[in-house]
């Protein structure tokens, strides 16, 4: 059968509700899809177990693909295997950075030293709390420029 | 352990941890303890699903039918206290969801591989509190040893589904004690049941708030 749409460019080009510089692609969570006719399945990986956002990622989804002509839209989460901050693109991780946002370090490679600060570079900079506003993110200080700035934590 | 004792603890602990909201003693802790309630609620929310209706086994369901362990369902006491509860539980969550890796029921086993990551900070978190607190000043110290001596009894009944666990327990929570420069209680009673739905007075008050939206409107939603 014929596919009406590309889903799969389609769901991966959809903004993350909370830090919407970043797609569903940059995120890493777009396992798959199942399309047959006018129904389709599309197939995700939840980042942290209580994160909000999956619901409202959920809703944007199944109103994307309903107005692309599919009367049937399922949201599944996969959960094995877990989400990791490794399935993040490159292009992501600079995103975060141009917005402030210190990106997450490879999860099995742990930071011994501090972070850098993503506004001017410096590598003087300590941790204030290690949560944030966000499931995914802890808060940092620069001693340099003086500026808090968050971080993406590596999971 | 089973989903549902599995999701009730993670269950009925965020909900005792979401009463910090406004109330912690820093803007930071308060931010931190609703990540960890809204991490604990996630879990318990994608167990529940896979088991049932979400809403009918948070909302509906009386004291007797909650699997959860006793020391979830506590009052806080204060921060110390509740910083002494979080070391012990998230200590056992820790090996429990480690233990849960590679089981065969790929529920358990697809929720323990990303609990396992957020346990594992939420264990960080409490550790650095309670050694901070107990190895603070006298007044922090007496407070959180205080709250140890409340919350320790309960801890027994975690190793009664998987006696296994208790010893790299120890191994976790002992080095924590020592450098907090607390003393490992010693109690004379070992309180159990609720994994028999045989619970302390405070789930039933817990459960009353949590659900009253429920009971009064049956399928509200935001």
């Amino acid at each position: 059968m014929t596919q009406l749409v590309d889903v799969e460019g389609l769901v991966r080009s959809l903004p993350d509700p909370e830090l919407p510089f970043l797609t569903l692609d940059d995120l890493g969570i777009v396992r798959g899809y199942v399309a047959d006719g006018r129904s389709v399945r599309v197939q995700l990986t939840p980042t942290y177990s209580g994160c909000p956002a999956l619901d409202t990622i959920r809703e944007d989804v199944e109103a994307l693909l309903r107005a692309h002509g599919y009367d049937e839209v399922q949201v599944e989460t996969v959960l094995s295997p877990a989400w990791t901050t490794d399935w993040m693109s490159e292009k992501g991780k600079a995103a975060l950075a141009e917005h402030g946002v210190a990106p997450p370090g490879p999860v099995f490679v742990p930071l011994s030293g501090p972070l850098t600060c993503p506004r001017c570079g410096s590598r003087d900079t300590e941790e204030l709390s290690r949560f944030g506003a966000t499931a995914c993110k802890a808060l940092h200080r620069c001693r340099s420029c003086r500026e808090p700035f968050e971080h993406f934590k590596a999971h | 352990m089973t989903p549902l004792e599995l999701g009730d603890d993670c269950l009925v602990l965020g909900q005792r941890l979401a009463e910090w909201a406004s109330r912690a003693p820093t803007l930071e802790e308060d931010v931190a303890l609703l990540n960890i309630s809204l991490d604990l609620l996630g879990v318990a929310r994608t167990l529940y699903a896979g088991i049932g209706d979400e809403d009918e086994l948070a909302y509906t369901r009386l004291e007797p039918d909650f699997r959860n362990c006793l020391l979830v369902e506590l009052p806080n006491g204060d921060f110390g206290q509740t910083m002494c509860r979080q070391l012990l539980f998230s200590a056992w969550q820790v090996l429990a969801w480690e233990s849960l890796l590679f089981s065969p029921d790929l529920l358990l086993s697809g929720v323990a591989a990303r609990a396992l990551k957020e346990a594992r900070y939420h264990l960080d978190h409490a550790s650095s509190w309670v050694v901070r607190l107990g190895d603070g000043t006298e007044e922090s110290h007496l407070r959180v040893q205080a709250g140890l001596e409340e919350v320790w009894p309960y801890s027994y009944e975690l190793f009664e589904q998987d006696p296994a666990l208790e010893a790299p327990w120890r191994a976790t929570v002992l080095p924590v004690l020592a450098r907090a420069t607390l003393e490992q209680p010693a109690p004379t009673w070992r309180p159990t049941g609720g994994r028999h739905g045989h619970h302390t007075e405070h789930l039933g008050y817990l459960l009353a708030e949590m659900q009253s939206l429920h009971r009064a409107h049956p399928g509200a939603s935001w």
